[in-house]
This record gives structure tokens, sequence and C-alpha cells, in this order.
């Protein structure tokens, strides 16, 4: 009987001194996901970093440390300087209109109605079938000679059948037209995440505004809108960088064009970076929007976490 | 202040389903406490939300100071409410909140700062102003929400249990401040609850509600002491009335009505009861126990007795009780209701 609880402690002692079984099976299960991470986003991460301070082109087989000098280059590209301003325009515009038309959208699916459902499925339409293939169908509906926007505008008197308006080829057009596009791309994200945020909200808060006197806009505007406010940071914090770093929209719609008027950073370091060979000018736009994503991703951070809720 | 009246004010929520609210027909008094006590799902929140304008009757009216809000917003009503949750704003502070309810009828900055330094020196909650709710006690959320609801004085007051979410110490201090104050501001009030000790100790009437519909309505002395039902008979109380079934009627009498037979004066139905278990709560005893004999043969009853006179009554003794012959309610067996005074033969 007194061998058992020896062997025992022994045993037990032998184990404390390796990582034990279940540690290593929780390595197992990581591994995948640390193994497919560090491949496909360290590894190019990295690599984008090493591109752009050196010299590499498609073909090049050497690599030469030149410094900043990309980062020199591209500064002085006008191209560049009016992507910047686009990358800003286009993400800011679009998330505006993210914002203001989830708010409508959320508000109107929270409450009970019949077809409800059905609504729902409809709005989140635009963000679960592949942008590729939306990108394309609005390609056709503001298309220069076969527009369906442009027909109906024409058909309303709005417009002169003869000299439509250009959607995807006169400059300011072409812009609205992209964050008009991506916006109709974000709003079921936004959408569900502010759905969410509303539903939180307990029913009594906006009852009690109701019996203090207030009415749709100031519940809206003094309570609704404020206690949503974390939840907000978070939605517009996504839209952020999945608009910044998105170059789907300009690149089947407009190709960055006419005259660079739509061109935005992501699509700029791969017309130059790909299609135009220059892998360390590429590597530079690209590397040069980490620390703008990085300065609003904590910003949004640090608004979230003050943000107080109940 | 003003009366509220609810005229035949009906909810159905779902079609081929019982109401919640059936038929209620109400009037308060003027500057009255009224109080709506019933179990949970007998109808009274809904009926106080109806009132408040936050549910829309199926059908019905509801009048506030003789005039029909019916299809009013609740903030058409001049009425305030406080919430069960108390629903303070989480994002403003206490200043904010109180004021709240003023900036959104439209009052100006300077009189908004008077009304609320008036309302948080009557709850006396100045120094928690700059606060924000989350930074409060129970019993300090309430005082703001109860400021929130004063702050623009209004004409009737709706509480839905705003005591429920106060620990039992804090909520006898609680209620008898909501008391006090009830009668220095002497606003027609309407409280909701299923607190039975809350009704009786606040109300000045009582509204009893089951399975929405108004069982009696009456001061907490009528609804204790002549009870219109055997639902109200049961409810209220605690232990509840004791109820015998003899032929087509039912005789009922409240355990501190049955008493040891020697202190029981006058006209009096006797009873040998035998004792199964006694509960011990300090100042009396609750005794449960069995008839013997005589036409009640084995029906359970209750007696409460004070402690000092309960010494002898140890579980499983057999003893003379009795019953004062005018503690003696009766009611309809069929209907429930009460009908009465008749001739019971005890032996």
């Amino acid at each position: 009987m007194a061998v058992i609880p020896a062997e025992g402690a022994a045993q037990a002692r032998r184990r404390r001194r390796g990582p034990s079984d279940a540690t290593w099976l929780g390595i197992g299960f990581i591994a995948p996901a640390v193994i497919y991470i560090a491949a496909l986003v360290g590894l190019p991460l990295v690599l984008a970093f090493l591109y752009s301070v050196g010299d590499v082109k498609v073909g090049s087989v050497g690599y030469q440390f030149v410094g900043l000098e990309n980062f020199r280059s591209v500064l002085e590209s006008p191209s560049f300087r009016r992507s910047l301003v686009n990358s800003f325009i286009f993400t800011i515009s679009t998330q505006v209109v993210v914002l203001v038309c989830a708010n409508a959208l959320a508000l109107a699916l929270r409450d009970h109605f019949r077809g409800r459902g059905v609504v729902r499925f409809l709005i989140l339409l635009p963000w679960v079938a592949p942008i590729s293939l939306g990108a394309i169908g609005w390609k056709w509906i503001l298309d220069s000679i076969y527009s369906v926007v442009n027909w109906v505008l024409w058909k309303m008197h709005l417009v002169n059948m003869f000299d439509p308006p250009m959607w995807l080829g006169e400059p300011g057009l072409a812009m609205a037209s992209v964050i008009a596009v991506h916006a109709w791309r974000m709003i079921p994200f936004s959408t569900v995440i502010l759905l969410a945020g509303l539903t939180s909200i307990p029913r009594d808060i906006p009852e009690a505004a109701a019996v203090d006197g207030a009415g749709f806009w100031r519940t809206h505007f003094e309570i609704t809108l404020p206690m949503m406010r974390p939840i907000i940071n978070v939605a517009v914090l996504f839209g952020v960088v999945f608009t910044f770093t998105d170059m789907t929209v300009v690149y089947i719609l407009t190709r960055g064009g006419p005259y660079d008027s739509t061109q935005v950073l992501p699509s700029l370091a791969f017309f130059t970076g790909v299609l135009g060979s220059d892998l360390a000018e590429g590597a530079a736009i690209s590397v040069f929007l980490v620390p703008i994503l990085v300065v609003v991703a904590a910003l949004m951070l640090r608004v979230a976490h003050r943000a107080e809720v109940t | 202040m003003a009366v509220v009246e609810t005229r035949s004010l009906t909810k159905i929520f779902k079609k081929a389903e019982e109401g919640a609210v059936n038929d209620v027909d109400l009037v308060t008094r003027d500057g009255e406490f009224l109080v709506f006590l019933g179990p949970s799902g007998s109808g009274k929140s809904t009926l106080l939300r109806m009132i408040a304008g936050l549910e829309e009757p199926t059908r019905g009216d509801v009048l506030i100071g003789g005039r029909v809000v019916t299809d009013l917003p609740p903030r058409a009503r001049g009425i305030a409410m406080v919430f069960q949750s108390y629903a303070l704003y989480p994002h403003l502070s206490v200043e904010k909140n109180i004021a709240f309810p003023l900036k959104a009828h439209g009052v100006v900055k300077e009189k908004r700062r008077e009304r609320v330094d008036w309302a948080a020196g009557l709850l006396g909650i100045g120094h928690l102003l700059a606060r924000k709710p989350r930074e409060l006690s129970g019993g300090e959320r309430q005082r703001v929400a109860l400021a929130r609801a004063i702050v623009r004085e209004p004409t009737v007051f709706l509480l839905d249990e705003p005591l429920s979410n106060l620990d039992a110490k804090l909520r006898a201090s609680a209620r008898e401040e909501l008391t006090q104050f009830h009668k220095r501001v002497g606003t027609t009030t309407i409280y909701v609850t299923h607190d039975q000790v809350e009704a009786m100790a606040m109300g000045n009437r009582i509204v009893v509600l089951h399975q929405g519909i108004v069982r009696q309505i009456g001061t907490p002395r009528e609804v204790y002491d002549e009870p219109a039902d055997t639902f109200v008979a049961t409810f209220l109380g605690s232990p509840p009335m004791n109820l015998v079934e003899d032929g087509d009627f039912i005789a009922g009498f409240r355990p501190e009505s049955l008493l040891p037979a020697d202190m029981v004066q006058g006209e009096k139905a006797a009873v040998r009861f035998r004792v199964s278990l006694v509960e011990y709560l300090g100042s009396e005893r609750v005794l449960h126990g069995i008839i013997e004999g005589g036409r009640f043969d084995g029906r359970k009853v209750v007696s409460r007795v004070a402690t000092a006179q309960s010494a002898a009554f140890g579980e499983g003794t057999a003893h003379d009780f009795a019953v004062p012959a005018r503690e003696v309610k009766f009611f309809d067996k069929a209907s429930g209701k009460r009908t009465g005074p008749r001739e019971l033969s005890w032996r």
C-alpha cells in the first residue's frame, strides 16, 4: 500500500518537469493558425518592410539596401500625393455615408414588422456576395452607354439623353461613384454591428426618455447614440481599416482613373509594384499606410476604452 | 395634482389569448397613494404602462385630470415614472440625468439649475450631482430616479416596483422615505408592487389584480379584513387566510384569529387543534396543524400566536382553540366571491 503513493508522487514529479501533455496538445492545436499567420501575413509584411528600403524590381536577383530613397522618390511623385489625399477623401466620405445609412437601417430593423427577416437578408447581401461580382454589377449600372441610372434620370427628364453624366469618366463623379459603391458594400457590416449595439440598450432607457418628454430626435441623439458610442467606434475602426486598405472597388470600377482622380494608396501600390514591376516603390507606398492605420487604430481603441457604459 | 381614470382598459398581446389586462375601471383620488398589487403576470405593470402611454391599449380609455390621453404620447400626459431598473442614463452625470426632463420640455438653463438643486435637496443627493450613475449605490440610484421624476412637478407619479432592487434593510427605510416624500409633495401616485408588505404599509388604497382583472379595491384594512374573494383572502397575509370548505361555501379565518380557546371572548367557534409543526419567528409562533373531530376533521389550518402565549404548544400536542365568530368570512364555493354571514356548525 505504501508503494503506490510513492510511485504516484514520482510520476507527478516527472510530469512537472517538462510541459504537460495538455500543453503539448494545446501547442498542437494552435500551431496551424500560428504557421498560417506567420507564412501568409507575417512574412509578406516583413518582406514589404525589407523591399521598401531596398532596390528590388520584379525579376531582379540581388538586394541592395538604399535606405529611405524609395520613400523620398514616392513622396515626390504627384500621383502619390494625389492618392494620399484621395485615400482620405475616400475613407472619410465612405464612413460618413455608411454611418448615417447604417444608423437609419439599424433603427428600422430594431422594431418587429412583417418580413423583417427578408429585409435583413437583403441588406446583408452586399456583404456576403463577392465584392468583385458586386463591383462588376455596379460597373454596368454606371456604364457610360448602358447606365440604367442615366436611363431612369432621362425618363424622369432630369438629364439630357445625348449628354448624360459620365459616372466613371468625370473626376468628381468618379470619386462619388467609388465612394457610393464602397459604402454600399460596407453598410451591411456596420448595420449589423450597430443593430447589436442598439438592441443591447435596455428597453427602459428609451422609455424613460419618452416619459421624460424627449421626442425621437432628442432620444436618438442625446441618449441612444451616446450609449452606442463604444460600438460605433468599433464599427468605424473596422470600416476605416477596411476602406483604407481596400482597392477592389477602385480597381474594378475606374482603375484609379480618370487622371488618378480615384487613385488610392493600395491601388497605387498595386499598379506601381505589381503591374509597374517596381516592387520596392510599391512596398514603400504600402508601408506608408502602416503608421496611418496604427494611429487610427490606437486612437479608436483609446476612445472605445474610455467610453462609459452602465 | 390630478385624478387618473381608466375606462374598461384592456390589453391583449396575442389574439385568441387571454388579455393581460381586462376591462379595468379605476378612478384614483386626488393626491392619493394608490398601489397596484398582484402576483407576477397579474397585469399590474401592463396597466401602469398603459397609463404612462408606453403600451397601447387594445381598447378602453385613460383619463388624466379629466382629459382623455389614450392617444397622446407619454410626454404629453404630464406624468413622471420611476422604473424598476431606475433607467438612469448611464452616460450622463446625476445632474444631467435630473435636468433631462426639463431640457426636453424646453426649460431655460438658469431655471433648470434651480430646479435640479431643489429636487436634489429634497432627496438629499446634492453631493452626488457630479457623479455618474454607475458610481452610485442602489439606494442613491433610486433617489436620483425619484429626483428625475419630481423635477418638473408632474401631476401624476407612476412607480414600477422601485424598491425591488434594494436589499431588505434598505427597502424598509426607502419605504418609509417614499411615504414621507409622498406626504410632502402630495402628488397622485400609482405604485406597482408584488410585495404585500409594501402595499399595506404605503398605500392609501390597494388595487388587487389577478389575471388582468381587478379583484378588489380598498384601503389596506378593507382588503385585509374584508377580502372580496378567496384570491384576495389568500394573496394577502402571511401565512394566508385559512379556508375550509363546507357544502357550497367556504369559510375563511386569519391565522391570527385562530387562538387558544381561553383567549377568545364572546361568541366563538371552538375546535380541537393538533399542532404538527411550529415555526418560531421571534415575537410570534406560527403553528401548522389539523383540526380534529367535528365537521372539519383533518383540515389543515395555521395559527399565529404570540410567543408569550404559546409555550405549551409543542409539536404533536392537541389543544382547544377557537375563532371569534365575527372573524369568520364566507365565500361562495363556485365563484369564490364573498357572501353574507351564515350559520356554521363546527362540531
